[in-house]
């Protein structure tokens, strides 16, 4: 009977229209992406992802690059990809573009268009984070790569070799692979709270707070946390010394993929509570 | 597939505040208009009709739809919202051309249905300019077009002549008109009543969250016993057949027309009172030109029913 009914199930979803979702799913991600990058809006969010890529090409024209500076340079660029980057840098940015998706449509008193078409309001919603999810890893992915590549070629040879025949590349990988996972990982946190709350800030520096104290957290509780799983994922460990002790906890190892595939599966189960949400949500500008 | 849109008992709360209250309805193809004060549950049966937002109570369908079935219902479904806000940094060409897109069709036949909107509400040039230069009756223009653009079979304007000058609104009424010659549904709030009362098939009339009347504008307004009804007979001796009318006992108020060539006459039995009429012009003492109701449009109904500030006269 169960299987019947699974097969049943099964032919229900099999008969869906998914290739008409996914078009929709791609004009509206390419709508949003000509209003996240092209904005004057979002150009707070360049500086805050370029702001360490002109520093370091400060650095790079500045500075010498004596070969043996090259592992201080490396844990440097670790510090600043998991303390600038995921602390600071992505948390905002991705704040700024994703409570802007649904939130900030509904104050500029534009959303009902999206809800007035053809188009599942979960379609919507996830087009929408992958069009938030694009414009994060595309300005916060690039800004890394470049910071990694003028951090490295003004050793010369000794960089390229570092890079090319050395740990460089993997680094590099581990390092947007991070990127990837924040800008989803946030993202996703952030557009549950901007449809949760009229003004999301107050809620994000509630989960900023909570990210600070997680790794002094039960392992449990460590488990509800974007920052704790990158952490495991970072191919440098960057020293927890002065002010950073504050910031880097060390808490027991955790194997990267399940690092990777536990926080997907946060990701996954915010993301089905905003379908939930959407489903739900109710035009009332007013109340805006 | 059903050919109405039907409410059942349906009511809307916002928290503790009423919106709509047990409302039902069957609404045939045609234009019908929404007719009710400010605040009196308009847009919220429009935003119900769309699943913009959620009944408390109650069951609604459009065609055999429920607003919940996206898909299909806004493949139908055109809806002019009185939202005067657009998304950001869009042309009006755009704009027209995101929504179609979103409904899965192919980019050329977009291009056309965007093209044929624009001219059908006669934005011209307009339409490459972005929206934020817009006056009101632009945006309002390329709101219309957005709605009718897929070739919907409902559409849905919340005060679609606001802004618009009365050019513009002589020609949207015309459309209006044509789309309903074509079968399809119109429904309309307006309080630009005087416009839409010559269009409109059927009246809807709301205050305060209730449905206060329902159907044809003569039906209702033969309903409305309470309220004697003005009757505008033209003829050569308009004073003589006040006078005769009065005699008769069959009127309660009597007013000469400005021109001296007819008299408004008010009774309370209307069909007593044509029966009367028959009778004088059969005896020759007065030679009637013309007879017409003079308080059967949806502005004297409003105001009957329910008052020039939102409470009955």
């Amino acid at each position: 009977m169960t299987k019947m009914r699974l097969a049943d199930r099964a032919r229900e979803i099999a008969k869906q229209p998914w290739g008409l979702w996914w078009m929709q799913a791609q004009r509206l991600t390419r709508i949003e992406l000509r209003r996240n990058l092209f904005s004057w809006k979002a150009t707070w969010i360049y500086c805050l992802a370029f702001l360490p890529t002109a520093i370091m090409l400060i650095h790079l024209l500045a500075d010498k690059h004596p070969s043996f500076q090259m592992s201080e340079d490396t844990n440097i660029l670790a510090g600043i990809v998991q303390l600038y980057y995921i602390r600071l840098g992505v948390f905002f940015g991705c704040l700024g573009i994703f409570s802007r998706l649904i939130r900030g449509e509904m104050i500029e008193r534009s959303l009902h268009f999206y809800l007035l078409s053809p188009v599942r309001r979960e379609v919507l919603l996830l087009a929408k984070f992958a069009a938030g999810s694009i414009s994060a890893v595309f300005l916060f992915g690039s800004a890394v790569a470049a910071d990694f590549a003028l951090m490295y070629v003004g050793f010369g040879a000794a960089g390229r070799d570092y890079i090319f025949n050395g740990p460089g590349m993997g680094q590099l990988e581990a390092y947007l692979l991070i990127i990837v996972l924040a800008c989803l990982g946030y993202g996703a946190v952030f557009l549950l709270l901007s449809m949760m709350f009229r003004n999301p800030t107050p809620a994000a520096m509630l989960v900023l707070g909570w990210e600070t104290i997680n790794p002094v957290l039960p392992s449990l509780l460590q488990k509800i946390s974007v920052a704790s799983y990158l952490r495991h994922l970072m191919p440098v460990t960057v020293g927890a010394e002065g002010i950073f002790a504050l910031l880097t906890v060390e808490t027991e190892a955790v194997p990267r993929w399940v690092a990777t595939a536990g926080l997907l599966g946060l990701i996954a189960v915010v993301l089905t509570y905003s379908c939930y949400r959407i489903r739900t949500l109710e035009i009332r500008y007013s109340t805006e | 597939m059903n050919d109405r849109i039907i409410f059942e008992d349906v009511s809307k709360f916002y928290g503790e505040v009423l919106g709509v209250n047990r409302i039902s309805l069957s609404i045939p193809p045609g234009i019908t208009t929404l007719v009710g004060p400010n605040g009196s549950g308009k847009t919220t049966i429009m935003n119900l009709m769309t699943g913009l937002v959620q009944p408390s109570n109650g069951h609604i369908s459009v065609l055999g739809l429920a607003p919940s079935d996206q898909l299909e219902l806004f493949s139908i479904l055109g809806y002019c919202t009185q939202f005067d806000f657009f998304p950001r940094g869009l042309t009006g060409w755009q704009f027209v051309l995101d929504g179609l897109m979103l409904h899965g069709m192919e980019e050329a036949m977009a291009v056309d249905l965007a093209q044929q909107a624009i001219e059908r509400v006669q934005l011209g040039d307009a339409a490459w300019r972005k929206i934020a230069g817009y006056s009101k009756g632009m945006r309002q223009k390329i709101r219309l077009a957005q709605a009718i653009a897929h070739h919907p079979r409902v559409l849905v304007l919340d005060e679609p002549l606001n802004g618009l000058d009365p050019m513009a609104r002589a020609e949207s009424i015309a459309l209006f008109e044509e789309l309903s010659r074509q079968g399809m549904h119109v429904l309309i709030s307006s309080h630009i009543l005087d416009e839409v009362d010559r269009i409109s098939d059927r009246v809807i009339l709301i205050t305060g969250g209730y449905l206060i009347a329902e159907g044809n504008i003569h039906q209702v307004r033969q309903e409305v016993h309470e309220k004697p009804m003005q009757v505008l007979i033209r003829c050569d001796r308009p004073e003589v057949l006040a006078s005769k009318m009065f005699a008769i006992n069959h009127c309660v108020e009597a007013r000469l027309h400005a021109d001296g060539k007819g008299v408004f006459l008010r009774t309370a039995d209307i069909d007593q009172f044509y029966s009367m009429l028959n009778g004088i012009a059969a005896d020759g003492l007065v030679k009637i030109d013309a007879v017409a109701p003079a308080d059967d449009d949806a502005n004297a109904i409003y105001e009957y029913l329910i008052g020039k500030d939102g409470s009955p006269s």
